[in-house]
């Protein structure tokens, strides 16, 4: 779901990574009203349009992380003013509990952020990125992919042990 | 006679619950030991890890593996059984996606010795002596297995053939597995052998699931007067059966208890716990920020409750220091 490819972590040139997922009917539009204002802001969202916020399932949100984000944002209607009636409740609702969860593992808050942005607030757009991406690059890489990898050369070790064949294995 | 086709049963970090699940095959399992030669089964049987080294590769027809693998010990056994069989299959949950074990990966492995060496109610230590993974005494060195920082499923460790889910698998999925793989009927590689649809198809209280849940308080199970015959949901009461593969036949309903999750997800899902969490959040009644925090409060431990049995293959694995 998410690019793996490009790599912006090697120390010095590091910028922060942030996934976002706009709804279609107010928040990407809002994105477009900014674009076509021609208002500044950092480039480091990658925007992803889904119909709805409801349509976003925790799993893009953790798969979002897990390859490599360093926050994810997420825009949707105004409560009241959803297209589908209902659907950013249940983004909000999931949002708050995924809040915790992501907290339990580990994950600092503000790297997970909702935001519920109207078609007409294009300058909105351009102030929330501006000011996740601050707050992402105060925090540094979040970095799981290389988490992942560094976890498992426990692995490696044993195997080359192993190769090594008849002696044991040092901590 | 012709060589009966080798079996080997192996575990990990796991409880037991799985060998027990074998013996309760009751009396077919002496048709299985009718029809192949166990030549591994450290439970029951005396082989020991040099008989398996002296067998040619690939000589053992199938190794049922269970448990997680959080030491190097597990980590080389499983290797060595790997390269011996034909084919493996994790067998369980803790095999299949962590299980119970792999909650551990909620904690780092210096604070799981901490507690388990010298904090732990129960624990005298005033040395507080760990283990050591290699001590040397005037009569030889002495070795023990090194506890690694993060546990895995099987297939995070060796290529998996397939999988038999459950905490424990049912006796009768066990037989099923075996028959096929007797019979040389075995689906495609990397199949979880057990229905590819959520336990609620299955499930004996399915016509009592409202279409429309609202949940206004989440109730736990010790707390309150179970109906043996609603929903659980309904009832308010997490159950993770619609996050979670059928095949048990809903023995813990039948047990008047709400699913926990063991037999995993779908092959559709890659996250059971962000599915069950998406599944219950969404259906909280309240719309005001503070209203459905106060509703989902009353889920004390979503990560424990939501990836009791899955949290080492979770998109992130293992929480972050």
């Amino acid at each position: 779901m998410v690019s793996t490819n490009e790599q912006s972590t090697s120390k010095n040139s590091w910028e922060p990574r942030i996934v976002a997922f706009f709804c279609n009917w107010c928040t990407y539009t809002a994105a477009d009203l900014a674009g076509v204002s021609r208002l500044r802001y950092s480039p480091n969202a990658r925007i992803i349009r889904v119909m709805c916020s409801g349509r976003i399932d925790p799993q893009f949100v953790l798969d979002a992380f897990s390859k490599g984000a360093d926050g994810v944002l997420i825009g949707g209607c105004h409560p009241g003013d959803c297209h589908y009636i209902e659907g950013n409740y249940k983004a909000l609702r999931r949002v708050q509990l995924l809040k915790r969860m992501l907290k339990d593992m580990g994950i600092e808050e503000k790297r997970f952020r909702l935001e519920w942005i109207s078609a007409s607030e294009g300058e909105r757009v351009k102030t929330v990125i501006n000011e996740m991406t601050e707050q992402v690059r105060e925090l540094g890489p979040l970095g799981m992919p290389e988490r992942f990898a560094d976890w498992d050369k426990e692995l490696d070790i044993l195997e080359k042990e192993i190769n090594r064949k008849g002696e044991t294995v040092d901590a | 006679m012709p060589d009966k086709p080798k079996v080997a049963f192996y575990w990990c970090a796991s409880c037991g619950g799985c060998e027990e699940s074998v013996v309760d095959l009751a009396e077919n399992i002496l048709a299985v030991v009718d029809a192949v030669d166990i030549v591994m089964w450290p439970v029951a049987m005396d082989f020991k890890k040099k008989d398996v080294e002296a067998m040619p590769d690939g000589s053992i027809l199938v190794s049922l593996i269970n448990g997680a693998v959080r030491t190097s010990e597990q980590e080389e056994m499983v290797k060595l059984l790997r390269k011996k069989s034909k084919l493996v299959i994790a067998y369980g949950s803790c095999a299949h996606t962590g299980g119970v074990p792999g909650l551990a990966n909620q904690f780092e492995r210096e604070e799981v010795l901490k507690f388990v060496y010298e904090d732990s109610p129960s624990t005298v230590n005033p040395q507080k002596t760990r283990p050591e993974i290699k001590v040397i005494t005037e009569e030889g060195t002495v070795t023990l297995p090194k506890f690694f920082n993060v546990v895995r499923a099987l297939d995070q460790v060796i290529d998996v053939d397939y999988y038999l889910p459950g905490c424990p698998p049912t006796p009768k999925l066990l037989k099923q597995a075996l028959e096929a793989l007797l019979s040389g009927k075995m689906p495609e590689k990397g199949t979880v052998l057990a229905p590819d649809i959520a336990l609620c198809d299955e499930c004996p209280r399915k016509d009592t699931k409202p279409s429309d849940l609202k949940y206004t308080e989440f109730k736990r199970p010790h707390a309150v007067q179970i109906d043996p015959n609603l929903c659980f949901l309904a009832q308010g009461i997490i159950c993770m059966g619609p996050a979670t593969r059928a095949g048990c036949e809903g023995v813990c309903i039948s047990g008047n208890m709400p699913c926990t999750g063991c037999f995993g997800p779908t092959s559709r899902v890659k996250d059971q716990g962000a599915k069950i969490l998406s599944a219950l959040a969404s259906q909280v009644e309240a719309k005001e920020e503070k209203e459905i925090d106060k509703i989902l409060a009353t889920i004390p431990d979503p990560v424990g409750t939501f990836y009791r049995y899955a949290l080492p293959v979770s998109l992130l694995r293992k929480r972050i220091k």
